[in-house]
Protein backbone atom coordinates (compact mmCIF):
# COMPACT_ATOMS: atom_id res chain seq x y z
CA UNK A 1 0.00 0.00 0.00
CA UNK A 2 1.30 3.42 -0.87
CA UNK A 3 0.89 6.09 1.71
CA UNK A 4 0.50 9.58 0.26
CA UNK A 5 2.90 12.38 0.93
CA UNK A 6 0.12 14.55 2.40
CA UNK A 7 -0.69 11.77 4.85
CA UNK A 8 2.94 11.63 5.98
CA UNK A 9 2.90 15.38 6.51
CA UNK A 10 -0.26 15.10 8.60
CA UNK A 11 1.23 12.25 10.66
CA UNK A 12 4.38 14.27 11.25
CA UNK A 13 2.28 17.17 12.56
CA UNK A 14 0.23 14.89 14.81
CA UNK A 15 3.42 13.23 16.12
CA UNK A 16 5.30 16.53 16.55
CA UNK A 17 8.14 15.22 14.41
CA UNK A 18 9.65 17.30 11.62
CA UNK A 19 10.54 15.41 8.46
CA UNK A 20 12.82 17.34 6.15
CA UNK A 21 12.46 17.48 2.39
CA UNK A 22 15.53 15.29 1.83
CA UNK A 23 14.21 12.29 3.73
CA UNK A 24 10.47 12.39 3.06
CA UNK A 25 10.69 10.02 0.07
CA UNK A 26 12.60 7.43 2.10
CA UNK A 27 10.24 7.78 5.04
CA UNK A 28 7.23 7.33 2.74
CA UNK A 29 8.73 4.25 1.12
CA UNK A 30 9.62 2.56 4.40
CA UNK A 31 6.31 3.33 6.07
CA UNK A 32 4.54 1.90 3.02
CA UNK A 33 6.56 -1.28 3.39
CA UNK A 34 5.50 -1.63 7.04
CA UNK A 35 1.87 -0.93 6.16
CA UNK A 36 2.04 -3.65 3.51
CA UNK A 37 3.10 -6.02 6.27
CA UNK A 38 0.30 -5.02 8.64
CA UNK A 39 -2.24 -5.19 5.82
CA UNK A 40 -1.94 -8.98 6.12
CA UNK A 41 -4.27 -8.61 9.11
CA UNK A 42 -7.10 -8.12 6.64
CA UNK A 43 -6.91 -11.82 5.76
CA UNK A 44 -7.92 -12.86 9.29
CA UNK A 45 -11.48 -13.85 9.92
CA UNK A 46 -12.31 -11.94 13.09
CA UNK A 47 -16.10 -11.81 12.86
CA UNK A 48 -17.53 -12.13 16.36
CA UNK A 49 -14.05 -12.02 17.96
CA UNK A 50 -13.79 -9.61 20.84
CA UNK A 51 -10.38 -7.95 20.77
CA UNK A 52 -8.03 -7.70 23.77
CA UNK A 53 -5.85 -4.77 24.72
CA UNK A 54 -3.65 -6.67 27.19
CA UNK A 55 -2.88 -10.23 28.24
CA UNK A 56 -5.58 -12.11 30.13
CA UNK A 57 -7.71 -8.97 29.91
CA UNK A 58 -7.85 -8.44 33.66
CA UNK A 59 -9.03 -5.08 34.85
CA UNK A 60 -6.33 -2.88 36.26
CA UNK A 61 -6.02 -2.64 40.00
CA UNK A 62 -7.18 0.65 41.51
CA UNK A 63 -5.87 2.16 44.72
CA UNK A 64 -7.28 4.52 47.30
CA UNK A 65 -6.92 8.16 46.28
CA UNK A 66 -4.49 9.12 49.00
CA UNK A 67 -1.07 10.75 49.11
CA UNK A 68 1.71 8.17 49.24
CA UNK A 69 4.71 10.20 48.08
CA UNK A 70 6.18 13.31 49.60
CA UNK A 71 6.79 16.37 47.43
CA UNK A 72 10.01 15.83 45.47
CA UNK A 73 9.71 18.77 43.10
CA UNK A 74 13.25 19.99 43.63
CA UNK A 75 14.76 16.61 42.74
CA UNK A 76 12.72 16.40 39.54
CA UNK A 77 13.32 20.00 38.55
CA UNK A 78 17.07 19.59 39.02
CA UNK A 79 17.06 17.43 35.85
CA UNK A 80 14.74 19.66 33.80
CA UNK A 81 15.99 21.61 30.77
CA UNK A 82 14.69 24.94 32.16
CA UNK A 83 12.92 25.99 35.34
CA UNK A 84 12.11 29.23 37.11
CA UNK A 85 10.94 29.53 40.70
CA UNK A 86 9.64 25.99 40.89
CA UNK A 87 8.01 26.07 37.44
CA UNK A 88 9.03 24.33 34.22
CA UNK A 89 9.62 26.97 31.58
CA UNK A 90 8.94 26.77 27.83
CA UNK A 91 9.18 29.32 24.99
CA UNK A 92 6.68 32.16 25.23
CA UNK A 93 3.22 31.10 24.01
CA UNK A 94 1.09 34.23 24.47
CA UNK A 95 2.17 37.76 23.60
CA UNK B 1 36.47 -16.21 38.24
CA UNK B 2 34.63 -15.02 35.14
CA UNK B 3 33.91 -18.58 34.06
CA UNK B 4 32.01 -19.38 37.23
CA UNK B 5 28.24 -19.45 37.03
CA UNK B 6 26.24 -17.29 39.44
CA UNK B 7 25.41 -20.44 41.43
CA UNK B 8 29.16 -21.13 41.78
CA UNK B 9 29.88 -17.50 42.66
CA UNK B 10 27.25 -17.61 45.41
CA UNK B 11 28.96 -20.70 46.90
CA UNK B 12 32.39 -19.09 46.58
CA UNK B 13 31.25 -15.89 48.30
CA UNK B 14 29.49 -17.72 51.10
CA UNK B 15 32.44 -20.04 51.72
CA UNK B 16 34.85 -17.04 51.63
CA UNK B 17 36.76 -18.51 48.68
CA UNK B 18 36.83 -14.93 47.39
CA UNK B 19 35.29 -11.65 48.47
CA UNK B 20 32.74 -9.52 46.66
CA UNK B 21 35.37 -6.78 46.35
CA UNK B 22 37.76 -9.20 44.60
CA UNK B 23 34.99 -10.40 42.32
CA UNK B 24 33.87 -6.87 41.50
CA UNK B 25 37.43 -5.78 40.77
CA UNK B 26 37.85 -8.77 38.50
CA UNK B 27 34.76 -7.97 36.40
CA UNK B 28 35.53 -4.22 36.33
CA UNK B 29 38.98 -5.10 34.99
CA UNK B 30 37.40 -7.30 32.31
CA UNK B 31 35.02 -4.52 31.28
CA UNK B 32 37.91 -2.11 31.08
CA UNK B 33 39.98 -4.56 29.02
CA UNK B 34 37.37 -6.00 26.63
CA UNK B 35 34.47 -3.59 26.35
CA UNK B 36 36.10 -1.71 23.47
CA UNK B 37 35.72 -4.89 21.42
CA UNK B 38 32.03 -5.36 22.19
CA UNK B 39 30.60 -1.91 23.08
CA UNK B 40 28.27 -3.81 25.41
CA UNK B 41 28.53 -1.53 28.45
CA UNK B 42 27.78 2.18 28.07
CA UNK B 43 28.15 3.31 31.68
CA UNK B 44 30.54 1.77 34.20
CA UNK B 45 29.82 2.51 37.87
CA UNK B 46 33.17 1.43 39.29
CA UNK B 47 33.26 3.51 42.51
CA UNK B 48 29.67 2.74 43.39
CA UNK B 49 30.25 -0.96 42.63
CA UNK B 50 33.26 -1.19 44.93
CA UNK B 51 31.38 0.53 47.75
CA UNK B 52 28.45 -1.87 47.29
CA UNK B 53 30.89 -4.81 47.24
CA UNK B 54 32.42 -3.69 50.55
CA UNK B 55 28.97 -3.51 52.11
CA UNK B 56 28.13 -6.93 50.68
CA UNK B 57 31.31 -8.38 52.21
CA UNK B 58 30.26 -6.99 55.58
CA UNK B 59 26.83 -8.60 55.25
CA UNK B 60 28.42 -11.88 54.16
CA UNK B 61 30.76 -11.77 57.17
CA UNK B 62 27.75 -11.49 59.47
CA UNK B 63 26.43 -14.74 58.01
CA UNK B 64 22.85 -13.72 57.27
CA UNK B 65 23.16 -12.29 53.77
CA UNK B 66 20.53 -12.97 51.07
CA UNK B 67 21.37 -15.54 48.36
CA UNK B 68 22.76 -13.16 45.75
CA UNK B 69 24.63 -10.85 48.16
CA UNK B 70 27.94 -9.75 46.65
CA UNK B 71 27.24 -11.03 43.11
CA UNK B 72 28.04 -8.42 40.43
CA UNK B 73 25.50 -7.76 37.66
CA UNK B 74 24.87 -5.34 34.82
CA UNK B 75 21.55 -3.60 34.24
CA UNK B 76 20.09 -2.86 30.84
CA UNK B 77 20.06 0.91 30.40
CA UNK B 78 16.25 0.90 30.29
CA UNK B 79 15.98 0.52 34.09
CA UNK B 80 16.09 3.77 36.06
CA UNK B 81 19.07 3.86 38.41
CA UNK B 82 19.19 6.54 41.06
CA UNK B 83 22.01 8.99 40.37
CA UNK B 84 23.27 7.01 37.35
CA UNK B 85 22.50 8.03 33.76
CA UNK B 86 19.68 6.02 32.20
CA UNK B 87 19.74 6.68 28.46
CA UNK B 88 17.52 3.93 27.00
CA UNK B 89 20.07 3.94 24.16
CA UNK B 90 18.79 7.36 23.01
CA UNK B 91 20.16 10.84 22.51
CA UNK B 92 16.82 11.94 24.00
CA UNK B 93 17.91 10.64 27.43
CA UNK B 94 21.67 11.01 27.08
CA UNK B 95 21.63 13.51 29.97
CA UNK B 96 18.90 11.85 32.05
CA UNK B 97 19.89 10.99 35.63
CA UNK B 98 16.87 9.50 37.42
CA UNK B 99 16.27 10.48 41.04
CA UNK B 100 14.92 6.99 41.81
CA UNK B 101 15.52 3.27 41.20
CA UNK B 102 13.31 0.95 39.15
CA UNK B 103 11.73 -1.76 41.32
CA UNK B 104 13.90 -4.40 39.60
CA UNK B 105 17.05 -2.42 40.47
CA UNK B 106 15.79 -1.86 44.01
CA UNK B 107 15.08 -5.59 44.49
CA UNK B 108 18.66 -6.44 43.51
CA UNK B 109 20.09 -3.62 45.62
CA UNK B 110 18.17 -4.84 48.68
CA UNK B 111 19.58 -8.34 48.03
CA UNK B 112 23.13 -6.98 48.10
CA UNK B 113 23.77 -7.40 44.37
CA UNK B 114 26.57 -5.18 43.04
CA UNK B 115 25.74 -3.09 39.95
CA UNK B 116 28.77 -2.91 37.65
CA UNK B 117 27.14 -0.53 35.18
CA UNK B 118 24.55 -0.21 32.43
CA UNK B 119 24.35 -2.06 29.13
CA UNK B 120 23.90 -0.81 25.59
CA UNK B 121 20.61 -1.46 23.81
CA UNK B 122 18.57 -0.58 20.74
CA UNK B 123 17.09 2.89 21.13
CA UNK B 124 14.00 2.66 23.36
CA UNK B 125 14.28 -1.14 22.92
CA UNK B 126 13.15 -0.86 19.29
CA UNK B 127 15.32 -3.17 17.25
CA UNK B 128 16.56 -6.71 16.83
CA UNK B 129 20.23 -6.02 16.11
CA UNK B 130 21.39 -3.25 18.46
CA UNK B 131 22.10 -1.14 15.39
CA UNK B 132 19.64 1.58 16.48
CA UNK B 133 21.54 2.55 19.65
CA UNK B 134 22.69 6.19 19.89
CA UNK B 135 25.92 4.78 21.37
CA UNK B 136 26.75 2.61 18.37
CA UNK B 137 26.11 -1.07 17.76
CA UNK B 138 27.08 -3.85 20.15
CA UNK B 139 29.25 -6.55 18.63
CA UNK B 140 28.60 -10.24 19.02
CA UNK B 141 31.46 -11.86 20.99
CA UNK B 142 31.16 -14.98 18.79
CA UNK B 143 31.74 -13.00 15.59
CA UNK B 144 32.43 -9.31 15.95
CA UNK B 145 31.28 -8.57 12.39
CA UNK B 146 27.83 -9.84 13.39
CA UNK B 147 25.01 -8.37 15.46
CA UNK B 148 24.35 -9.59 19.00
CA UNK B 149 20.57 -9.37 18.49
CA UNK B 150 18.39 -6.87 20.21
CA UNK B 151 17.14 -5.00 21.90
CA UNK B 152 18.98 -6.41 24.94
CA UNK B 153 22.12 -6.98 22.85
CA UNK B 154 24.42 -5.23 25.32
CA UNK B 155 23.28 -7.44 28.19
CA UNK B 156 23.61 -10.59 26.05
CA UNK B 157 27.05 -9.71 24.68
CA UNK B 158 28.30 -8.76 28.15
CA UNK B 159 27.26 -12.13 29.57
CA UNK B 160 28.63 -14.06 26.56
CA UNK B 161 31.89 -12.08 26.74
CA UNK B 162 32.20 -12.77 30.48
CA UNK B 163 32.03 -9.06 31.42
CA UNK B 164 29.40 -10.00 34.01
CA UNK B 165 27.96 -13.30 35.19
CA UNK B 166 24.41 -12.09 34.54
CA UNK B 167 22.40 -9.08 33.46
CA UNK B 168 18.90 -7.70 33.49
CA UNK B 169 17.03 -7.31 30.22
CA UNK B 170 13.56 -6.61 28.83
CA UNK B 171 11.44 -8.27 26.16
CA UNK B 172 8.61 -6.63 24.18
CA UNK B 173 8.69 -8.87 21.09
CA UNK B 174 11.73 -11.09 21.68
CA UNK B 175 14.31 -8.66 23.08
CA UNK B 176 15.55 -11.10 25.75
CA UNK B 177 15.22 -14.39 23.86
CA UNK B 178 16.58 -13.39 20.44
CA UNK B 179 19.84 -11.80 21.71
CA UNK B 180 20.24 -14.69 24.19
CA UNK B 181 20.00 -17.07 21.22
CA UNK B 182 22.39 -15.11 19.03
CA UNK B 183 24.97 -14.77 21.83
CA UNK B 184 24.75 -18.35 23.09
CA UNK B 185 23.41 -17.64 26.58
CA UNK B 186 20.21 -18.32 28.53
CA UNK B 187 17.49 -15.68 28.89
CA UNK B 188 13.96 -15.71 30.23
CA UNK B 189 10.95 -13.48 29.58
CA UNK B 190 8.50 -14.07 32.43
CA UNK B 191 4.70 -13.98 32.25
CA UNK B 192 3.33 -10.46 31.76
CA UNK B 193 2.84 -9.02 35.25
CA UNK B 194 5.32 -11.34 37.02
CA UNK B 195 8.04 -8.66 37.28
CA UNK B 196 7.33 -5.00 38.07
CA UNK B 197 7.62 -2.54 35.19
CA UNK B 198 7.92 0.44 37.54
CA UNK B 199 10.95 2.53 36.63
CA UNK B 200 11.46 0.57 33.40
CA UNK B 201 11.19 3.02 30.52
CA UNK B 202 8.01 2.11 28.65
CA UNK B 203 7.99 1.04 25.00
CA UNK B 204 4.71 -0.92 24.62
CA UNK B 205 3.11 -1.23 28.03
CA UNK B 206 0.90 -4.26 27.33
CA UNK B 207 3.86 -6.26 25.99
CA UNK B 208 6.96 -5.12 27.95
CA UNK B 209 8.32 -7.50 30.57
CA UNK B 210 11.68 -7.64 32.36
CA UNK B 211 13.66 -10.81 32.85
CA UNK B 212 17.12 -12.22 33.53
CA UNK B 213 20.01 -13.21 31.28
CA UNK B 214 22.81 -15.52 32.42
CA UNK B 215 24.76 -18.45 31.08
CA UNK B 216 22.62 -21.20 32.61
CA UNK B 217 18.98 -21.87 33.40
CA UNK B 218 20.00 -22.44 37.02
CA UNK B 219 21.36 -18.86 37.14
CA UNK B 220 18.23 -17.47 35.48
CA UNK B 221 16.23 -19.12 38.26
CA UNK B 222 18.40 -17.47 40.93
CA UNK B 223 17.99 -14.05 39.29
CA UNK B 224 14.25 -14.46 38.74
CA UNK B 225 13.82 -15.33 42.43
CA UNK B 226 14.99 -11.78 43.13
CA UNK B 227 13.42 -9.92 40.18
CA UNK B 228 9.88 -11.25 40.54
CA UNK B 229 7.79 -9.49 43.17
CA UNK B 230 4.42 -7.89 43.59
CA UNK B 231 4.66 -4.14 43.28
CA UNK B 232 1.86 -1.77 44.17
CA UNK B 233 3.47 0.88 41.97
CA UNK B 234 2.81 -1.12 38.77
CA UNK B 235 -0.94 -1.51 38.29
CA UNK B 236 -0.43 -4.46 35.90
CA UNK B 237 1.88 -6.35 38.26
CA UNK B 238 0.12 -9.53 39.40
CA UNK B 239 -0.33 -10.17 43.12
CA UNK B 240 0.67 -13.80 43.26
CA UNK B 241 3.21 -15.70 45.36
CA UNK B 242 6.68 -15.99 43.86
CA UNK B 243 7.77 -19.64 43.98
CA UNK B 244 11.37 -20.61 44.60
CA UNK B 245 12.39 -21.17 40.99
CA UNK B 246 15.53 -23.03 42.05
CA UNK B 247 13.57 -25.66 43.99
CA UNK B 248 12.16 -27.60 41.03
CA UNK B 249 15.19 -27.56 38.69
CA UNK B 250 16.15 -31.14 39.40
CA UNK B 251 12.76 -32.73 38.78
CA UNK B 252 12.71 -35.39 36.08
CA UNK B 253 11.24 -34.36 32.75
CA UNK B 254 9.98 -37.88 32.15
CA UNK B 255 6.42 -37.83 30.89
CA UNK B 256 6.42 -34.07 30.25
CA UNK B 257 4.32 -33.35 27.16
CA UNK B 258 6.15 -31.00 24.82
CA UNK B 259 4.26 -29.35 21.98
CA UNK B 260 6.22 -28.76 18.79
CA UNK B 261 4.41 -26.18 16.62
CA UNK B 262 4.53 -27.20 12.98
CA UNK B 263 4.33 -23.52 11.93
CA UNK B 264 7.73 -22.89 13.55
CA UNK B 265 9.47 -25.25 11.11
CA UNK B 266 8.35 -23.74 7.85
CA UNK B 267 9.93 -21.66 5.08
CA UNK B 268 12.51 -19.15 6.24
CA UNK B 269 14.07 -21.33 8.95
CA UNK B 270 17.82 -21.75 8.38
CA UNK B 271 18.56 -25.47 7.77
CA UNK B 272 21.39 -25.42 10.31
CA UNK B 273 19.12 -23.89 12.95
CA UNK B 274 16.42 -26.43 12.13
CA UNK B 275 18.88 -29.32 12.50
CA UNK B 276 20.16 -28.03 15.86
CA UNK B 277 16.64 -27.56 17.23
CA UNK B 278 15.56 -31.02 16.03
CA UNK B 279 18.61 -32.57 17.69
CA UNK B 280 17.68 -30.77 20.93
CA UNK B 281 14.13 -32.11 20.67
CA UNK B 282 15.57 -35.62 20.25
CA UNK B 283 17.73 -35.05 23.35
CA UNK B 284 14.63 -34.07 25.33
CA UNK B 285 12.79 -37.11 24.05
CA UNK B 286 15.72 -39.28 25.12
CA UNK B 287 15.33 -37.82 28.61
CA UNK B 288 11.77 -39.08 28.71
CA UNK B 289 9.77 -36.11 27.47
CA UNK B 290 6.98 -36.83 25.04
CA UNK B 291 6.94 -34.80 21.80
CA UNK B 292 3.55 -33.86 20.40
CA UNK B 293 3.03 -32.01 17.12
CA UNK B 294 0.75 -29.04 17.64
CA UNK B 295 -0.59 -26.21 15.50
CA UNK B 296 -0.65 -22.49 16.27
CA UNK B 297 -2.69 -21.59 13.18
CA UNK B 298 -2.54 -17.81 13.54
CA UNK B 299 1.26 -17.64 13.98
CA UNK B 300 1.78 -15.88 10.66
CA UNK B 301 -0.37 -12.98 11.85
CA UNK B 302 1.66 -12.30 14.97
CA UNK B 303 4.23 -10.00 13.31
CA UNK B 304 1.56 -7.89 11.52
CA UNK B 305 -0.51 -7.62 14.74
CA UNK B 306 2.56 -6.68 16.74
CA UNK B 307 3.55 -3.93 14.29
CA UNK B 308 0.22 -2.25 14.88
CA UNK B 309 -0.06 -2.75 18.64
CA UNK B 310 3.55 -2.05 19.68
CA UNK B 311 3.92 1.17 17.63
CA UNK B 312 0.45 2.33 18.72
CA UNK B 313 1.42 2.00 22.38
CA UNK B 314 4.87 3.44 21.70
CA UNK B 315 3.44 6.52 20.01
CA UNK B 316 1.43 7.23 23.17
CA UNK B 317 4.22 6.35 25.62
CA UNK B 318 6.86 8.39 23.82
CA UNK B 319 4.69 11.51 23.66
CA UNK B 320 6.13 12.32 27.10
CA UNK B 321 9.47 13.21 25.50
CA UNK B 322 8.76 16.82 24.64
CA UNK B 323 11.77 18.71 25.99
CA UNK B 324 9.87 20.14 28.95
CA UNK B 325 10.58 18.14 32.09
CA UNK B 326 13.70 16.05 31.44
CA UNK B 327 15.96 14.79 28.69
CA UNK B 328 16.99 16.54 25.51
CA UNK B 329 15.71 19.97 24.43
CA UNK B 330 16.67 21.51 21.07
CA UNK B 331 18.74 24.70 20.95
CA UNK B 332 17.00 28.09 20.66
CA UNK B 333 13.42 27.06 19.92
CA UNK B 334 11.48 29.83 18.24
CA UNK B 335 8.16 28.84 19.78
CA UNK B 336 6.54 25.94 21.62
CA UNK B 337 5.65 23.90 18.52
CA UNK B 338 9.15 24.36 17.15
CA UNK B 339 10.54 23.14 20.48
CA UNK B 340 8.39 19.99 20.44
CA UNK B 341 9.11 19.15 16.81
CA UNK B 342 12.85 19.81 16.78
CA UNK B 343 13.40 18.21 20.20
CA UNK B 344 11.73 15.01 18.98
CA UNK B 345 13.30 15.00 15.51
CA UNK B 346 16.78 15.64 16.85
CA UNK B 347 16.41 13.49 20.00
CA UNK B 348 14.88 10.34 18.47
CA UNK B 349 16.63 8.15 15.91
CA UNK B 350 15.13 6.97 12.63
CA UNK B 351 13.59 3.68 13.81
CA UNK B 352 11.93 5.30 16.83
CA UNK B 353 10.50 8.08 14.66
CA UNK B 354 9.22 5.49 12.18
CA UNK B 355 7.42 3.56 14.91
CA UNK B 356 5.86 6.73 16.32
CA UNK B 357 4.58 7.60 12.83
CA UNK B 358 3.18 4.08 12.27
CA UNK B 359 1.53 4.08 15.69
CA UNK B 360 0.02 7.50 15.10
CA UNK B 361 -1.28 6.33 11.71
CA UNK B 362 -2.91 3.20 13.17
CA UNK B 363 -4.58 5.19 15.93
CA UNK B 364 -5.72 8.11 13.78
CA UNK B 365 -9.33 8.84 12.89
CA UNK B 366 -10.53 6.68 10.02
CA UNK B 367 -7.87 3.99 10.50
CA UNK B 368 -8.36 2.99 14.15
CA UNK B 369 -10.85 0.17 13.53
CA UNK B 370 -9.11 -1.17 10.43
CA UNK B 371 -5.73 -1.38 12.13
CA UNK B 372 -5.78 -1.13 15.92
CA UNK B 373 -9.20 -2.73 16.39
CA UNK B 374 -8.36 -5.52 13.96
CA UNK B 375 -4.96 -6.15 15.57
CA UNK B 376 -6.64 -6.49 18.98
CA UNK B 377 -8.97 -9.12 17.55
CA UNK B 378 -6.06 -10.99 15.99
CA UNK B 379 -4.28 -10.78 19.33
CA UNK B 380 -7.23 -12.63 20.85
CA UNK B 381 -6.97 -15.34 18.17
CA UNK B 382 -3.25 -15.77 18.88
CA UNK B 383 -3.89 -16.01 22.63
CA UNK B 384 -6.61 -18.60 21.97
CA UNK B 385 -4.19 -20.71 19.87
CA UNK B 386 -1.92 -21.00 22.91
CA UNK B 387 -4.79 -21.65 25.32
CA UNK B 388 -5.92 -24.52 23.06
CA UNK B 389 -2.37 -25.88 22.80
CA UNK B 390 -1.82 -25.82 26.56
CA UNK B 391 -4.95 -27.91 27.05
CA UNK B 392 -2.92 -30.75 25.61
CA UNK B 393 0.76 -30.04 26.37
CA UNK B 394 2.87 -28.81 29.31
CA UNK B 395 5.41 -26.76 27.36
CA UNK B 396 5.99 -25.66 23.77
CA UNK B 397 9.47 -25.94 22.24
CA UNK B 398 10.90 -24.68 18.94
CA UNK B 399 13.52 -22.35 17.49
CA UNK B 400 14.04 -18.92 19.08
CA UNK B 401 14.85 -17.20 15.80
CA UNK B 402 15.04 -18.17 12.14
CA UNK B 403 18.81 -18.02 11.71
CA UNK B 404 22.06 -17.40 13.61
CA UNK B 405 23.62 -13.94 14.07
CA UNK B 406 23.71 -11.92 10.84
CA UNK B 407 26.23 -9.33 9.65
CA UNK B 408 25.87 -5.63 10.41
CA UNK B 409 23.83 -3.84 7.75
CA UNK B 410 22.78 -7.09 6.08
CA UNK B 411 19.06 -6.50 6.53
CA UNK B 412 19.29 -3.49 4.22
CA UNK B 413 16.97 -0.50 4.30
CA UNK B 414 13.70 -2.40 4.50
CA UNK B 415 12.52 -2.38 8.13
CA UNK B 416 10.29 -5.40 7.51
CA UNK B 417 13.32 -7.70 6.94
CA UNK B 418 14.44 -6.87 10.49
CA UNK B 419 10.94 -7.23 11.94
CA UNK B 420 10.73 -10.83 10.69
CA UNK B 421 13.69 -11.71 12.92
CA UNK B 422 11.18 -11.95 15.80
CA UNK B 423 8.72 -14.20 13.98
CA UNK B 424 8.89 -16.99 16.60
CA UNK B 425 9.06 -14.82 19.70
CA UNK B 426 6.42 -12.11 19.19
CA UNK B 427 3.34 -14.30 19.70
CA UNK B 428 4.20 -15.03 23.34
CA UNK B 429 4.34 -11.29 24.09
CA UNK B 430 0.95 -10.77 22.46
CA UNK B 431 -0.45 -13.61 24.60
CA UNK B 432 1.48 -12.52 27.74
CA UNK B 433 3.07 -15.97 28.11
CA UNK B 434 6.56 -16.70 29.49
CA UNK B 435 9.30 -17.81 27.11
CA UNK B 436 12.99 -18.51 27.33
CA UNK B 437 15.93 -19.31 25.11
CA UNK B 438 18.80 -21.67 25.86
CA UNK B 439 21.78 -22.53 23.64
CA UNK B 440 21.26 -25.76 21.67
CA UNK B 441 23.90 -25.88 18.94
CA UNK B 442 26.25 -24.04 16.62
CA UNK B 443 25.93 -23.10 12.96
CA UNK B 444 28.89 -21.60 11.09
CA UNK B 445 30.60 -20.99 14.45
CA UNK B 446 27.61 -19.07 15.80
CA UNK B 447 25.15 -20.16 18.50
CA UNK B 448 21.58 -21.39 17.99
CA UNK B 449 18.83 -20.88 20.56
CA UNK B 450 16.09 -23.28 21.63
CA UNK B 451 12.89 -21.54 22.67
CA UNK B 452 10.78 -22.92 25.51
CA UNK B 453 7.32 -21.40 25.96
CA UNK B 454 5.37 -22.06 29.13
CA UNK B 455 1.80 -21.63 30.30
CA UNK B 456 0.95 -18.54 32.38
CA UNK B 457 3.11 -18.31 35.53
CA UNK B 458 4.73 -21.67 34.75
CA UNK B 459 8.30 -20.32 34.68
CA UNK B 460 9.38 -23.04 37.13
CA UNK B 461 8.53 -25.79 34.66
CA UNK B 462 10.35 -24.03 31.80
CA UNK B 463 13.43 -23.60 33.99
CA UNK B 464 13.20 -27.24 35.03
CA UNK B 465 13.21 -28.40 31.39
CA UNK B 466 16.01 -25.98 30.45
CA UNK B 467 18.14 -27.07 33.43
CA UNK B 468 17.63 -30.75 32.66
CA UNK B 469 18.58 -30.10 29.03
CA UNK B 470 21.75 -28.40 30.28
CA UNK B 471 22.58 -31.47 32.36
CA UNK B 472 22.96 -33.57 29.21
CA UNK B 473 24.34 -30.94 26.80
CA UNK B 474 27.30 -28.56 26.99
CA UNK B 475 26.28 -25.78 24.59
CA UNK B 476 25.81 -23.39 27.53
CA UNK B 477 29.39 -23.95 28.72
CA UNK B 478 31.01 -22.99 25.41
CA UNK B 479 32.78 -19.65 25.18
CA UNK B 480 33.57 -17.42 22.22
CA UNK B 481 37.11 -17.66 20.87
CA UNK B 482 39.70 -15.79 22.91
CA UNK B 483 37.89 -16.17 26.22
CA UNK B 484 39.65 -18.45 28.64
Amino acid sequence: MIIKREEIEKLATLSRISIDEKTITDVTERLSSVLDLVDQLKTADTDSVEGISRPFQVSQRLREDEVTETNQRDKFQAIAPATDNGLFTVPKMID
Amino acid sequence: MHNYTIAELVKGLQSKQFSSVELTQHFLARISQFNDQYNAVITVTADQALQAAQLADQRLAMGSAPALCGVPLLHKDIFCTKGVRTSCGSKMLDNFIPPYNATVVENFEQAGVVMLGKTNMDEFAMGSSNETSFYGPVKNPWATDCVPGGSSGGSAAAVAGRLAPGATATDTGGSIRQPAALCGISGLKPTYGRVSRWGMIAFASSLDQAGPMARTAEDCALLLNCMASFDDKDSTCVDRDVPNYSASLNKSVKGLRIGVPKEYFSEGLHPGTEAAVKKALADLEAQGAELVEISLPNSDLSVPAYYVIAPAEASANLSRFDGVKYGYRCENPKDLQDMYCRTRSEGFGEEVQRRILIGTYCLSAGYYDAYYGKAQQVRKLIEQDFVNAFNDVDLIVGPTCPSPAFKFGSKGDDPVAMYLEDIYTIATNLAGLPGMSVPCGMVEGKPVGLQIIGNYFDEARMLNLAHQFQQVTDWHTQAPEGIS
